[in-house]
């Protein structure tokens, strides 16, 4: 199971091996592995259809509390199933799509990292862990959708995708931390039996909300949509597959998950309904005003999201098996679909719609296939997609609220969804032949798979609707609903009002399609007023006052002086470090200075002037010797009570402090005074508030015992565990090691930025 | 920066070797009596700083067998493969592992993987140390007028 999860990463990592040896034919083989995963999953199939979810354990962080566990029932089973299933059509196809291209194997390293995130992401059965596939899935988007990164509006675009996903994300975040206090576990599967304790829980709208946040950006609801559509920059194969079957459904997936424990909360039915509802709505009508093929199905993708949204807020039975009809159909065509836009974009040159027509001779396979996924898009009989659809319009049928704008909404998202269809299926392929950037000719196997498996399965499921019925339906529906549910799918449902309703709709829908071409320029201007004033504009503004406020907070933080940094350092620190004290302890000023002795007065009084000096003294070396003084009487001090490794360590320290100080100050320029009166008065004060905080602290320490020290076990088990009677030493090499890992480590940083900032200068490049 | 004292070349050839090998020394009690890797390392850094400023910075690089970054990366390194052998057993990363080999007579070596881990910190502040100080020398050198940018 660990290696069903882990092989896509490793695969990755031998992609840019594996494509120079494949060649042509490395799409092919890089598909052997999603479809070995497909057959993998689909084997646990019966087994999860009879005895229900199992868990498959490995330990990761055992201290706190995070898991590798995964949790395999129907739902996430049936997302297994089509990441493995269609990513291994998309890894055929993006072998002929991007046939010769040089960034290949760039490409197959990050779908193939992005194939084991997703999976990691619906098979994990801990929060934690599915957080992190989760994030994984953004950063892999990212890089995808800016594959052709020379263009400065894939950047453009992939960034905006990456900020509003991981914004999401860290919201995400936020409520996954919240839940899994408030419900003591991290456990997925012991979360879904706690839903009522949760449900009373004070932190529990916090929750919803944050956790909402986060599916809603990943799964591209209004108003946070606009991503989506500019996503599909992206290559072809990476559009159908990222964002359209798998990603963008990793938030439906999550709201489909934590159904059984949120679902009977008021406040996600009425978003979830809210929001899917409009983002169906939405999605259908910006299809419509756009003549781009990527566009178009983008933003029926948006519908997609929207109605699966929709229909897990309605949360009745009718309304799970609907949901997994209409996820698992959706795939299927939309799939299938982009896949097909993707060749008439290789084959011709361009991804307008208009500008294509008559194809149908040319490329016969594409044409059958793109209408037979487009007709399961409209939701006609016998495709698959009318199934779904009509329980879809059934489940809307019995929402318990807003149920009458839901239902306007559908029908309205039906009749665009229809026209778009039809327009996808009908205009590039018949009418006249018009002429295109490229001569199109039938696309090569490897494209035309995709297309032709998944769009034959669209029809093959809805004609014999019982072999998804009881093994994919099913088990999905059992874990979404929380409680099995009997699901019998049927074409035919009798003459209802859903049925009533498709025959509207597919009426209007051939109406509207009728005058599409008329109406476009109408809608063109419809669209300009929603660029300028929509969603997408807002997130201009915000970024925009991003920028402007990074800016103003580098001018006023990070100004180039060090004093200035110096001042904001000691400031925060020691007023936080003041306020702490006073707040915890209050002041301490009284001192017993009994049974001091002499020399101890005269290191003290050394340490004092030395300080004076240092501070006062106009003369560069003059300063760097009193520091150097002071350092050697702290090195006194030290030895005086009996510290001698410190002693050592100081006196060392400040040998080599000297010395390097020597160096630097021959590089100064000579000693000018560059400060006003009052920046000196100011540093002064600056720099004797510190000291009084600190010898404030100091005092207050000698009574304060927060915790028991340590220094007991180390003095104890330094020469039985340790082996050493150096207890400062065993400490440094034994007890905390990891610790002095870490140390050498920065230093070895400090030395970097230390050696780059001396070597690496402009005047340098200029000599070499 | 070179210095033509006779008086301190004279005593930085004495002195350096006598240094170095005191640092082992410290390196090597550090568990039972004062010292250990990181005072080591300071202490073998300053014999060489100390050859630097009697010597000059080209000469002392030519007394290099490992350059200073090699011996951070080593030092590094080191520290890191300390903590290997407890992995290897089921134990926690870095979990001490002593062997005592036996010798001559009654006399025993106590090897452990704190000892390399703290050869490691020898190393690695050696390394950081004389990084700097080369860097900040040989800029010295580049610019003979001191003229700060």
């Amino acid at each position: 199971m660990l290696l069903a999860v882990l092989s896509g990463f490793l695969l990755a990592i031998a992609a840019p091996w594996l494509c120079p040896l494949f060649k042509d034919r490395v799409g092919w083989f890089m598909a052997l592995l999603p479809a070995s995963l497909f057959l993998y999953f689909a084997s646990m199939l019966p087994e999860v259809a009879a005895h229900g979810p199992q868990v498959v354990e490995y330990s990761w962080f055992p201290a706190l509390g995070i898991t590798l566990n995964f949790l395999i029932d129907g739902l996430s089973l049936m997302f297994a199933l089509l990441i493995s299933g269609i990513g291994t059509f998309i890894l055929i196809y993006a072998g002929g799509y991007l046939k010769g291209h040089p960034d290949l194997a760039r490409f197959y390293v990050l779908i193939l990292s992005f194939m084991a995130s997703m999976m990691g992401l619906v098979l994990s059965e801990n929060l934690i862990t599915l957080f992190v596939f989760w994030e994984l899935t953004s950063i892999t988007s990212y890089l995808l959708i800016g594959f052709n990164h020379e263009d400065p509006a894939a950047r453009r675009s992939a960034l905006q995708g990456l900020f509003v996903t991981v914004a999401g994300g860290l919201a995400l975040l936020a409520g996954l931390i919240m839940l899994g206090t408030v419900a003591g576990t991290y456990s997925l599967s012991e979360i879904l039996n706690s839903g009522e304790a949760l449900q009373d829980h004070g932190l529990f709208t916090a929750i919803l909300l944050c956790i909402l946040a986060g599916c809603f950006t990943k799964s591209a609801q209004v108003p946070l949509h606009f991503w989506l559509p500019n996503a599909m920059a992206a290559p072809t194969p990476v559009s159908a597959y990222l964002h359209s079957a798998t990603m963008v459904k990793a938030g439906v997936y999550l709201l489909a998950r934590l159904n059984p424990a949120f679902g009977e909360a008021e406040l996600w039915t009425l978003m979830l309904c809210l929001f899917g509802g409009l983002t169906m709505f939405t999605g259908a009508f910006m299809a419509l005003t756009h003549t781009g093929l990527k566009k178009m199905l983008a933003y029926s993708t948006i519908m997609a999201l929207g109605t699966l949204v929709m229909l897990i807020g309605i949360g009745t039975p009718t309304a799970m098996i609907a949901f997994a009809c209409f996820l698992f159909g959706h795939s299927l065509y939309k799939g299938a679909l982009f896949m097909v836009a993707g060749i008439l974009d290789h084959e011709t040159g361009t991804k307008d719609v208009a500008a294509m027509g008559g194809l149908r001779g040319l490329m016969p396979y594409t044409a059958i296939f793109a209408a037979i996924a487009a007709l399961s898009l409209a939701g006609l009989p016998p495709l698959f997609g009318f199934v779904a659809k009509e329980l879809m319009l059934e489940a809307v049928l019995e929402a318990p609220l807003l149920q009458n704008l839901l239902l306007v909404l559908a029908v309205g998202a039906g009749v665009c969804v229809m026209v778009v269809a039809a327009v996808i299926a009908i205009k590039p392929f018949y009418g006249p032949l018009k002429p295109t950037p490229k001569d199109p000719h039938e696309a090569p196997p490897s494209m035309l798979a995709g297309p032709v498996v998944l769009a034959t399965l669209s029809l093959l499921f809805g004609l014999l609707l019982f072999i998804p019925e009881s093994l994919l339906i099913e088990p999905v529906v059992a874990a979404v609903y929380g409680e099995p549910v009997a699901v019998s799918l049927s074409l035919w449902h009798g003459i209802n009002l859903p049925l009533m309703l498709s025959g509207l709709v597919l009426l209007l829908g051939i109406g509207v399609f009728l005058f599409w071409s008329r109406i476009q320029p109408q809608i063109a201007i419809l669209r300009e007023f929603l660029g300028r004033f929509g969603p997408e504009a807002g997130y201009f503004k915000i970024m925009e006052g991003l920028t402007k406020g990074a800016t103003w907070q580098t001018s006023v933080l990070q100004n180039g002086k060090m004093g200035n940094y110096m001042i904001v350092l000691v400031l925060t620190t020691f007023m936080l470090t003041g306020y702490t004290l006073m707040e915890r302890q209050g002041l301490r000023l009284w001192l017993d200075l009994g049974g001091s002795q002499v020399h101890e007065w005269m290191v003290a009084v050394l340490l004092v002037m030395a300080g004076g000096v240092a501070s006062l003294t106009s003369s560069r070396l003059g300063a760097v010797a009193s520091m150097g003084v002071l350092g050697f009487s702290v090195a006194l001090v030290f030895i005086l009570f009996s510290a001698p490794d410190l002693g050592i360590t100081q006196v060392l320290v400040e040998t080599l402090t000297v010395i390097l100080l020597v160096l630097v100050l021959f590089r100064l320029p000579g000693f000018v005074r560059l400060s006003s009166t009052y920046e000196r008065v100011r540093d002064a004060v600056v720099a004797l508030f510190a000291g009084a905080v600190v010898t404030l602290l100091v005092l207050a320490v000698i009574e304060i015992q927060y915790f028991e020290s340590i220094s007991a076990f180390h003095i104890e088990n330094s020469v039985t565990l340790g082996y050493g009677r150096n207890i400062v030493n065993v400490i440094l090499v034994d007890f905390r090691a990891l610790d002095t890992l870490g140390e050498i480590f920065v230093l070895a940083l400090a030395a970097i930025g230390v050696y780059s900032m001396i070597k690496f200068r402009p005047e340098a490049k200029e000599k070499s | 920066m070179k210095s033509n004292t006779l008086i301190l070349q004279t005593a930085a050839i004495y002195i350096t070797p006598l240094q170095l090998l005191f640092s082992v020394f410290l390196l090597l009690r550090g568990h039972d009596e004062p010292g250990g890797g990181f005072i080591a390392g300071l202490m073998a850094s300053s014999a060489f700083v100390l050859y630097m400023f009697s010597y000059g910075v080209t000469a002392t690089r030519n007394l290099f067998k490992i350059v200073p970054v090699d011996m951070l990366a080593l030092g590094l390194i080191l520290g890191m493969i300390s903590g290997l052998p407890a992995m290897f057993l089921g134990q926690p990363f870095l979990q001490a592992q002593w062997w005592d080999i036996p010798l001559l007579g009654d006399a025993t070596l106590k090897l452990s993987t704190p000892l390399i881990f703290d050869i490691g910190v020898y190393l690695a502040v050696i390394g950081t140390t004389l990084m700097i100080v080369v860097a900040l020398m040989e800029s010295e050198t580049d610019h003979p007028s001191g003229n700060g940018d």
